[in-house]
């Protein structure tokens, strides 16, 4: 393996838990909710796949279980904010507080146990292209679930009528009501796949990515998976571009680093913020007209009795 | 019994000639002791060698002493979590991060009765005291066995900010890798995060790609050592003992024993001796510990445990004189024989044969 393809290697893994929160967000926010709790899903899916991964010693049962605690944290979210109608900020932060605490309770009997990597599948011809093959297609399935995913989402929300009545659910909420579309319910699935993703890139970064649980070992991820949402326009195009400049951009920083070229390491710290707010910036100017959030985002909707 | 109380009934009156003059000297009975932690305690390094102490203390005293802790607790919005503590009853308050200076010496000012304890800092007051511990020690003993054992002639280091701790330990384990090879390269990166197990992980593997073989860290968790191992390449464990994470990779580690300082201390605030004091100590006072040499030939460990004698027999000191820079200039010798303890814990240089640059 020549030190390209290892760069390479490490920025798929240091993108793809970023890609696959941020897609579940924005698939919530363009109906309309936003889930500030992406954090906390994300510390209960690490927490809770890594306990089942190690208790039934299967990476299935370990993804299934992160998946499903990422779900269940975004359920009572969105008992709060749709049951109850809630404030979606002051809810989504209370989730945060409270899956980054209940994550440390759960992981706790596991602090210390360790998971050996999981296995590469190589997909016949195609890694066999020179540099891009080894990248995309020597992978675990994680990284090409996030690729799958990427796409599916795309179709979904712009080829499908299902995708599109969850968009106008998300630009006005009111009218799509008035035109009997399903308001609570789309909404409440869309909660639902959001924390199921953030479940997904918890299970990924607890079990491929460090392959240990500590308490608060997200590190702010899910907060970079909210921001990518708003830069990349809540497209899930955009959204591929935005994760992946900023994971290569934190691995080349640390390369630069160790290669001594000489520049702050304070300094590169903060590339990966800067290139991905740039090059996203870029691309929304080059389209011409700007692109908004969705018109109801972060607005409660009350039906009317 | 009846002594006890005639002792309290002395001690009362003691205490009220002694407070009239403003020295307040108490023992207690029963106390409360806090602490502050900046990483939560499961880190398996900093954070969780504190509660490890915090542990002790409870042990040493049991039914006289109650702790509580907070765990990470950021530096910048530490001040409330240190005053919680301080209203809420306790004798004494650990706050075990270098970025807790300001706001404890603030909360220390408020609250001149409770005992404050901060470590790593350098600012005190009469009723805070700091602590310190010489890591570096450890780090050139870890650096001789990184020099013996290299194979690409080229030695690692992650590290979590330029800051002096963290370049003292760098020289260090450098010094102690060039006194057994001289021409002995080393890379450096810094991760800018004390606590972020991938990002840690990758900074070890963009060293590791980058032909590094031994693998030292200064960040929290056992990411690192584990990126070494998955390599087959060795690595060194920091502030605990990583070796379950790492059993192969894992060559020693360097832990932070915090048990007998702070079972000292909680003691002295028992008995109303408990003073002001800056505490710096290292191998010899125990509050530096190698875990067992493991993974090494023979000839390796015997050098490393020699050297580990001398450290702790005070004849060998890694930052003895001369100490050249990294311009080829000698620094300054301003302790005894070796650089002072300021010229340590304020150092803000490479030593020569570093090639990088310290980030400003």
């Amino acid at each position: 393996m020549t030190i390209f393809e290892a760069i390479l290697l490490t920025i798929v893994t240091a993108s793809t838990p970023l890609l696959i929160a941020a897609l579940g967000e924005l698939v919530t926010e363009r109906a309309g909710v936003l889930n500030l709790g992406v954090e906390g899903m994300m510390a209960m899916g690490a927490a809770c796949s890594f306990a089942a991964a190690v208790s039934f010693d299967s990476t299935l049962l370990g993804v299934a279980a992160g998946i499903l605690a990422g779900a269940f944290m975004a359920a009572l979210f969105a008992l709060v904010v749709l049951g109850f109608a809630a404030n979606q900020v002051g809810s989504g932060l209370a989730l945060t507080i409270f899956g980054l605490g209940l994550s440390g309770l759960i992981g706790a009997p596991f602090v210390g146990a360790r998971r050996d990597p999981i296995p590469h599948v190589d997909v016949p011809i195609l890694s066999d292209i020179p540099y891009i093959g080894r990248l995309f297609f020597e992978q675990d399935l994680f990284v090409y679930a996030s690729f799958a995913l990427t796409i599916l989402i795309a179709v979904y929300l712009t080829r499908t009528r299902s995708g599109l009545t969850l968009r106008s659910i998300g630009e006005n909420h009111t009218s799509a009501n008035a035109l009997g579309l399903p308001v609570l319910r789309t909404r409440f699935l869309a909660i639902l796949f959001g924390g199921a993703c953030a479940g997904l890139a918890g299970a990924y970064l607890a079990l491929v990515y460090t392959r240990f649980w500590s308490p608060g070992m997200t590190a702010g991820r899910g907060w970079i998976a909210l921001a990518l949402v708003v830069f990349a326009a809540w497209r899930p195009g955009w959204l591929l571009i935005g994760a992946y400049i900023f994971g290569a951009a934190t691995v080349l920083q640390l390369h630069a680093q160790a290669a001594q070229f000489g520049v702050p390491s304070q300094v590169l710290s903060a590339v990966p913020y800067l290139a991905t707010i740039i090059a996203l910036l870029l691309l929304s100017l080059r389209h011409g007209r700007a692109i908004g959030a969705p018109g109801s985002l972060g607005t409660p909707f009350v039906p009317d009795r | 019994m009846f002594s006890c109380k005639l002792f309290g009934a002395v001690a009362g009156v003691a205490v009220a000639a002694l407070s009239a003059t403003g020295a307040l000297a108490q023992a207690k009975d029963k106390i409360k002791v806090g602490f502050i932690y900046v990483g939560p305690v499961g880190d398996h390094g900093w954070s969780y060698q504190h509660d490890q102490g915090r542990q002790a203390i409870e042990k040493a005293f049991p039914g006289k002493v109650t702790t509580t802790f907070v765990e990470s607790v950021p530096e910048a919005d530490s001040e409330r979590a240190i005053e919680q503590l301080a209203r809420t009853g306790h004798d004494l308050i650990f706050t075990t991060s270098f970025g807790f200076m300001e706001p404890t010496l603030k909360v220390a000012k408020k609250y001149p009765n409770i005992k404050f304890e901060h470590a790593t800092g350098f600012k005190r007051a009469p009723n805070l005291a700091t602590y310190a511990a010489k890591f570096h020690e450890g780090r050139y003993i870890i650096g001789q066995i990184a020099g013996k054992m290299t194979k690409s002639n080229t030695i690692g280091y992650v590290g979590a900010f330029p800051i002096p701790e963290v370049i003292a330990g760098i020289n260090a384990f450098y010094l102690g890798a060039q006194s057994v090879n001289p021409d002995v390269k080393i890379k450096i990166v810094f991760a800018n995060t004390w606590y972020d197990p991938a990002k840690e992980g990758d900074a070890a593997k963009a060293l590791l790609d980058q032909g590094v073989d031994m693998l030292a860290q200064h960040t929290d968790s056992p990411a690192p050592i584990q990126a070494a191992e998955a390599r087959g390449k060795f690595g060194f464990g920091q502030a605990s003992d990583m070796e379950r994470f790492a059993p192969k990779a894992q060559l020693t580690a360097i832990v932070d024993n915090w048990n007998d300082y702070y079972v000292e201390r909680t003691k002295a605030v028992l008995d109303g001796t408990w003073k002001s004091q800056d505490v710096w100590g290292g191998i010899d006072s125990h509050m530096v510990v190698m875990s067992p040499y493991k993974n090494m030939p023979d000839d390796v460990k015997k050098l490393a445990q020699e050297t580990e004698a001398a450290i702790k027999a005070g004849t060998l000191n890694p930052f003895k004189c001369p100490v050249i820079g990294q311009d080829g200039k000698e620094i300054e010798c301003k302790g005894n024989g070796a650089l002072s303890d300021e010229q340590v814990l304020g150092m803000n240089f490479y030593v020569k044969g570093i090639e990088d640059k310290i980030p400003q």
